[in-house]
């Protein structure tokens, strides 16, 4: 009894400090950054600003918007911003076909007027609208284009942005540029990021000769004007010939585009990820996996590559913007985006092209060169949230 | 001696970068089907012999190589593709005084704004100017200057008609382009200022020197300024760069015959010998300007080692 007694307030004292353990919650580097961005105003807004563009990008096909590409110059050419009511027309379209249908149902099966109304019908379903309207769209895209038509029918957002030089309205120009220059802005900096993490990783931890020769060549990069050999490049790749031979691989000179931003984009992240990965290969925790065995590529990949993500996020929200404006410049220059395709750089040309001197019309340059403003100042204000919410020095601050 | 040692060294790696573009811009350009000669009109083929001679481009591929590489290295870029008559020297000696003038306008406006309000904003921190400047600069670096001038061509050219809306020659023509130029720029170095001379004016010896009496103007533009200078200097170079590429887009909304608008041009009209020459002129460009800037930033800061 006595010797228990001891014991057994050791017993307690032990689970007390354990419970006491639980209770306090470690706060993860994810966690502290978290709740120091939440604290910065701008940031957060500029992070719902953020979401709500790029849902709405990808909403897109499923908003009553009129459709980007169809041209009426008769009737609607370089119309000012207005209220007027515009109708897609498909509905009469579909019932159109719904009429030959039923007049096809009283119809003998075999007849020659039976085959005939079949193959109108087929022909109509293979020109229909939506192919007209949204240049043949995707799987996803279509099936959202049909939702809205489900949802909205014929129902259209009036012309409050004006139409442009091709009678197509604005609005819905600005929404459709929006998914080409939003996609560039992610594929692009994915590519970047895995080709900067995977060099610079492997340079660092390499080490040696083989660092040094990677790191001269990136050196060598650096000094070389990328952008001049990418517009250098987009001229060969928009010539006939070639864009024939894309086509046959099945290759979008768009997707080339992408990769090519992409491509030019990693120099920094390399260089940053290698300086990193320098300073933490000879910590304990890449011991303890050289002991139980890891291979140089799980070393990599598995422990050193996680451990370096703070830093390499803060340097994404620098890339993003830069990637956006660098499509949005090279589109404008007219060797970017091409048409039927839609970007936010593409429409601010189109917009300066249509400047004269007797009239402005302003409408075309403001709203497509607002939006692309408005996502890149955004961009920024978080890029400055997040190095802020990342940096050790003003932890638990 | 140690100067001299290192511009030799730049010297070396500019040979090898320039070598590498032109190689890579070489070998894309003949290896690509549907060459200049290859447009709308069909060529008989004398013609083509006769044309395809004058760009030596009947030789067998290696000797084409060394052909161009040897001309190029005596600076001649031969004749231009599509502009007849020219010679590609001839179109870069047009362009580069244009745009040289126009980036180095830019560069002023970029620097003298940017530092103003930097300095402005440091020293009236969390004023309303502060505030304001801020905000003006994050808004100067969002908006592409694409975008800028073509909003400011509404603005200046047409509604208020303060500005003729293209052309070059006249400084009232200069103005508009060069300060859309610099804007962006002006927005970075504003915030590097801020940031430098809020760093610097918590330091000891600023403390000195308003505590042996020197006034306010002296000490903030004398001992700040030069410290929160080193940020500056080196963001001059990526500044530089940027300025360059930033001509292209400015150069062919205010129609400036400048070396952007014969690139684009060039570029657009794959006449390959022009934007080849015009490539290799920027890449020596790029590179005579970063070294240029990494000697500035040595001679600011003695602590700072050139390489």
């Amino acid at each position: 009894m006595s010797i228990s007694d001891p014991q057994k307030s050791e017993l307690e004292r032990l689970t007390a400090i354990l419970r006491e353990a639980h209770e306090v919650q470690g706060v993860s580097l994810w966690a502290d950054a978290w709740k120091r961005l939440k604290r910065n105003k701008a940031a957060m807004l500029s992070l719902w600003t953020l979401c709500v563009i790029v849902l709405l990008a990808i909403l897109t096909p499923a908003l009553p918007l009129q459709s980007p590409i169809f041209q009426d110059v008769k009737n609607r050419e370089l119309l000012p911003p207005a209220l007027d009511s515009y109708s897609l027309g498909i509905g009469e379209y579909d019932l159109e076909t719904d009429r030959l249908r039923a007049e096809a149902r009283k119809l003998e099966v075999g007849s020659a007027e039976y085959v005939e109304i079949q193959e109108a019908i087929a022909a109509r379903q293979q020109t229909h609208p939506i192919d007209l309207y949204w240049n043949n769209p995707g799987f996803i895209t279509r099936g959202l284009i049909k939702l809205r038509l489900a949802v909205f029918g014929d129902y259209c957002i009036p012309s409050i942005f004006g139409t442009d030089k091709l009678g197509r309205d604005v609005l819905s120009r600005v929404f459709w540029g929006s998914r080409v220059s939003l996609a560039c802005g992610f594929i692009a900096t994915l590519v970047s990021l895995i080709i900067g993490v995977s060099y610079g990783a492997i340079s660092g931890y390499l080490g040696g000769m083989v660092d040094n020769i990677m790191m001269r060549l990136v050196d060598v990069f650096y000094s070389i004007p990328f952008i001049f050999i990418v517009i250098f490049i987009m001229s060969f790749l928009s010539s006939p010939d070639i864009r024939l031979t894309l086509q046959e691989y099945n290759i979008d000179q768009i997707h080339v585009f992408f990769l090519l931003i992409g491509a030019i984009y990693w120099l920094t992240m390399a260089r940053v990820v290698r300086g990193q990965v320098i300073s933490l290969k000879n910590e304990q925790f890449i011991e303890a996996a050289k002991t139980i065995g890891a291979t140089r590529m799980q070393i990599v990949f598995r422990h050193l590559v996680p451990n370096v993500m703070g830093i390499v996020i803060v340097y994404l929200t620098l890339t993003i913007p830069a990637v956006i404006r660098f499509e949005a410049f090279l589109s404008f220059l007219g060797m970017g985006v091409n048409a039927p395709d839609i970007s936010w750089g593409l429409l601010v040309n189109e917009g300066v092209q249509v400047i004269t001197i007797l009239k402005t019309y302003w409408w075309m340059i403001a709203f497509s060169g607002m939006a692309l403003a408005l996502t890149l100042f955004a961009l920024n204000f978080l890029g400055d949230g997040v190095r802020d919410a990342l940096d050790p020095k003003l932890k638990n601050k | 001696m140690q100067v001299l040692m290192f511009l030799l060294k730049r010297f070396g790696w500019m040979i090898v970068t320039v070598w590498i573009v032109f190689t890579i811009s070489f070998f894309l350009m003949r290896h690509i089907p549907g060459g200049p000669l290859n447009g709308e009109r069909v060529l008989s083929e004398a013609v083509r012999a006769r044309l395809e001679a004058r760009y030596n481009l009947d030789a067998p591929l290696s000797e084409q190589y060394f052909t161009h590489l040897w001309n190029t290295m005596r600076l001649d870029f031969g004749p231009s593709f599509k502009l007849q008559d020219y010679t590609v020297n001839e179109v870069l000696a047009q362009g580069l005084p244009v745009s040289a003038a126009l980036g180095i306008l830019g560069m002023v406006f970029a620097i003298s704004i940017g530092m103003t309000s930097g300095v402005i904003s440091a020293v009236r921190r969390n004023s309303v100017y502060d505030y304001s400047f801020m905000l003006l600069a994050t808004l100067g670096i969002a908006i592409p200057n694409f975008v800028l001038a073509a909003m400011l061509i509404v603005i200046f050219v047409f509604n208020l008609q303060m500005f003729p809306a293209a052309g070059w020659g006249d400084l009232n023509q200069i103005i508009l382009p060069a300060f859309c130029l610099g804007a962006p720029f002006a927005g970075y170095i504003a915030r590097l200022t801020r940031t430098g001379m809020l760093e610097v004016l918590g330091n000891d010896y600023i403390r000195t020197a308003y505590a042996k009496g020197l006034s306010p103007r002296t000490v903030v533009l004398k001992h700040g300024l030069r410290g929160a200078l080193l940020p500056v200097v080196s963001y001059l170079g990526p500044a530089i760069a940027g300025i360059l590429t930033g001509s292209l887009v400015l150069e062919r909304i205010f129609v400036i015959p400048g070396m952007g608008s014969h690139f684009i041009e060039a570029a657009i009209q794959r006449d390959y010998t022009l934007a080849m020459g015009a490539l290799l002129t920027y890449t020596v460009l790029l590179f005579v300007m970063n070294t240029m800037v990494d000697l500035a930033y040595s001679i600011i800061d003695p602590r700072v080692k050139l390489e």
